[in-house]
C-alpha cells in the first residue's frame, strides 16, 4: 500500500486537535465580543451608537436566518413574519397588560417557533425556489392580516408609552447604550447557538441536507425533521430580535416590522458576508447596515429605494467575484499564510 | 460465509407507468457473501438496487432484512437497520470537508460529534483517504470521490453494503486498488451486493453472480458457471454470437 495510514493513537490526536481548534474558535470569539463591548468607550455620538445597535441587531437576525438558510440550505425570504410576531407579541403584552418585555421576547420566540413548525409541514414539501416563493407569500399574508387586525392597532400600529427607563421595561429613552449591550447580547447568543449547532449532530445533518438530500437520506439523515428543527430555531431568534426592535424604537406598525424589506435585510448580510459560516452574517451586517444608514441620512426622503439598488449591486458583485462571500477573502489570506 | 440469508427479495415487481422495470424478482443474499448483480443496460439492476436501498417502494412483493419485513421502511430507517449504499454518480457533500462527509455517516450510530469523528477518521484511514481528511470534498479526484462514498457508507457500520458501479470509469490501476479495497471490506464480514458493468472486474471478485435481463432473473450461481450460461451469453451478445 502506498497510502499513508494512521495508527489508532494518531487518529485520536487528529480528532483531539480538531476539538482544540474549536476551543480556540471560542476564545477568538470572546476576544472579538470583548472588543466590540468596549466600543461605547470611544463612540459617544448618538447617531453612531444608533448605527452600531442596528448593525449588531441585524448581525443577530442574519445569524438566525443563516441557521436555516445557510446551514440547512432553505432560503427563506419571509422571516419578517417571525420578526413581526416577536415585535407584536412583545408590544401587545407590554402596552396592553404591562407584562415585562423580557417575557414578551420569550413568548414571541416560542410562538414564532411553533408557527415555523406548523408552516414547515406544507412548505418543506417544496424545494429550492418554490420554497422561497412560498415564504414570501406567507409573510405577505401575515402582513395583510395584521394590517386589518383592529385589536393590534391595525395600520396605526402600537405606541409604547413613555415611562420610566429601566431594565424591566427595556425602555432607555435618554441613553441608548443599554440597547447596544442588548443587541450585542442577542448576537452573542445567536453566535454561540450557531457554534454549538455546527459541532453537533444537527449541524452535520443540516449541512448534509443542504448539500445533497438524497445522499443524506441514504446515511440515515432525517431530512424533513432537520428542516423543521432548523426553521424553529431560526424563527425563535428572529422573533426575539423583533421584540428587541419594538422595545428599541418604541413604536411599531405593520409595515415598520413586517415588510418584505426586513426579510431581505435578514438574508443579505449572510449572503454578502458568507452564507453558512459562523462570521459571515456579522461581516455582512458590518458592511451593509452602516451603508444603509449613511445612504438614508444623505439621500433623505428623495432617495427612497436607493439602498435597495445598492444592495442589488452588492449582491451581484459578490455573486460574480466572491460567491462564498466576503469572509472567503480572509480565509484565502489565512490559507496563504499557512502554506 | 454461511448459508443463512441476510436479505430476501420475494416476488418483487416495480413498474414505472407502463414500464415494468422489475418483474417478479426473487433472490436471497447470504450473510457475509459478496454478490454481483449484473446484466446488460436496462436489465433492471439499478431499480432492484434502489428497491433494496429503500429509495423507491416496490409495486408488489416484499423485502426482508434478517427475517424482518422492511418493504415499507424508508431509506433512512433502512440505514439505521444496517443497509448502506453508494451512488453511481458520487454524491458528496461538496461544501464540507472529506472528514465531515464521513462524520455524517458515523453519526447514525453515535450521537456525539467527537466519537463520530474518531470513527470517521478510522474509516478514512481504512479506505486510504486519511491524508485528504481536511480537504474540501469538492476538490477530490473522481476515484477519490468513489473512496469517499465508500468511507461514508462504511462509517454507518452496515451489515449489508450496496455498491452501485463503483468500478466504472476507473483506470486499470485504480480498479485494481478498488478490488483490493472491496476484498478488505468483505473480509471484515460485511455482506456486499455490487451492481457492476465491468465483467472482468466483477467475475473474479464475487462469490456468486445474479444476472438480470429485461427485469427478470436470468441466471444465478458461481461466476464461472454464469458466464458459460447460454442464455446469459445471448443476453449480452445477442443470439447470433451464441457459442455453438
Amino acid at each position: 500500500m502506498t497510502e499513508l495510514t494512521l495508527s489508532r493513537a494518531e487518529t485520536k490526536s487528529v480528532a483531539s486537535s480538531i476539538a482544540e481548534m474549536r476551543r480556540f474558535e471560542i476564545l477568538k470569539a470572546l476576544a472579538i465580543f470583548a472588543l466590540v463591548a468596549a466600543l461605547p468607550i470611544i463612540v459617544h455620538d448618538v447617531y453612531l451608537q444608533n448605527v452600531l445597535i442596528l448593525t449588531l441587531m441585524f448581525a443577530a437576525l442574519s445569524q438566525s436566518w443563516n441557521i436555516l438558510g445557510g446551514y440547512c440550505g432553505q432560503i427563506s425570504l419571509g422571516n419578517a413574519l417571525y420578526f413581526g410576531i416577536g415585535a407584536y407579541v412583545t408590544s401587545m403584552l407590554f402596552v396592553g397588560f404591562s407584562i415585562t418585555p423580557w417575557l414578551g421576547l420569550g413568548l414571541g420566540g416560542v410562538l414564532a417557533a411553533v408557527l415555523a413548525v406548523v408552516l414547515g409541514y406544507p412548505c418543506f414539501r417544496l424545494k429550492g425556489h418554490y420554497f422561497s416563493i412560498a415564504t414570501i407569500v406567507i409573510a405577505e399574508i401575515g402582513l395583510l392580516l395584521v394590517h386589518n387586525w383592529d385589536y393590534a392597532g391595525a395600520a396605526l400600529g402600537i405606541q409604547w408609552p413613555v415611562g420610566q427607563d429601566g431594565w424591566t421595561t427595556l425602555q432607555f429613552a435618554r441613553n441608548k447604550i443599554p440597547y447596544f449591550y442588548l443587541a450585542l447580547g442577542l448576537f452573542v447568543v445567536t453566535w454561540f447557538v450557531t457554534f454549538f449547532i455546527e459541532g453537533s449532530r444537527w449541524g452535520y445533518w443540516w449541512r448534509a441536507v443542504r448539500d445533497n438530500p438524497e445522499a443524506a437520506r441514504s446515511l440515515g439523515v432525517e431530512v424533513f425533521r432537520s428542516k423543521i428543527a432548523a426553521a424553529a430555531v431560526s424563527a425563535f431568534f428572529t422573533a426575539v430580535g423583533g421584540g428587541f426592535y419594538a422595545a428599541f424604537v418604541g413604536y411599531i406598525d405593520p409595515d415598520s416590522v413586517m415588510s418584505f424589506r426586513f426579510s431581505l435585510l435578514f438574508a443579505l448580510p449572510a449572503v454578502l458576508g458568507g452564507i453558512g459560516t459562523l462570521w459571515g452574517p456579522a461581516v455582512g451586517a458590518a458592511v451593509l447596515i452602516p451603508l444603509t444608514e449613511i445612504l438614508r441620512s444623505y439621500a433623505g426622503g428623495s432617495g427612497n429605494g436607493l439602498d435597495l439598488i445598492i444592495y442589488g449591486g452588492l449582491v451581484m458583485l459578490v455573486a460574480l467575484a466572491k460567491p462564498d462571500g466576503l469572509l472567503s477573502l480572509f480565509q484565502l489570506m489565512g490559507r496563504g499564510r499557512s502554506t | 460465509m454461511t448459508n443463512e440469508s441476510i436479505l430476501a427479495v420475494r416476488h418483487v415487481t416495480r413498474r414505472f407507468g407502463g414500464l415494468i422495470a422489475n418483474s417478479d424478482i426473487s433472490l436471497e443474499v447470504r450473510r457475509g457473501e459478496l454478490l454481483g448483480l449484473i446484466g446488460p443496460n436496462g436489465a433492471g439492476k439499478s431499480t432492484l438496487f434502489n428497491l433494496i436501498a429503500g429509495t423507491y417502494a416496490p409495486t408488489s412483493g416484499e423485502i426482508c432484512l434478517d427475517g424482518d419485513d422492511i418493504t415499507s421502511l424508508p431509506d433512512t430507517k433502512r440505514c439505521a437497520l444496517g443497509i448502506a449504499r453508494t451512488f453511481q454518480v458520487p454524491r458528496s457533500f461538496d461544501s464540507m470537508s472529506v472528514l465531515d462527509n464521513v462524520i455524517v455517516g458515523a453519526l447514525v450510530r453515535r450521537s456525539g460529534a467527537n466519537q463520530a469523528r474518531e470513527q470517521a477518521l478510522e474509516t478514512l484511514d481504512f479506505v486510504g483517504l486519511a491524508t485528504r481528511a481536511a480537504a474540501p470534498a469538492v476538490e477530490l479526484t473522481p476515484p477519490e470521490k468513489r473512496r469517499l462514498e465508500l468511507a461514508r457508507a462504511l462509517a454507518t457500520e452496515p451489515k449489508l453494503l450496496l455498491l452501485d458501479e463503483v468500478m466504472t470509469g476507473l483506470t486499470p490501476v485504480e480498479a485494481r486498488k478498488g478490488v483490493e479495497l472491496i476484498r478488505r471490506i468483505s473480509d471484515r464480514g460485511i455482506t456486499i451486493v455490487m451492481v457492476e458493468h465491468v465483467m472482468e472486474v466483477v467475475m473474479p471478485l464475487v462469490d456468486r453472480a445474479v444476472v438480470l435481463n429485461l427485469g427478470k432473473v436470468l441466471a444465478q450461481g458461481h461466476p464461472k458457471d454464469v458466464v458459460r450460461d447460454e442464455s446469459v451469453i445471448a443476453a449480452y451478445l445477442g443470439d447470433r454470437h451464441r457459442a455453438t
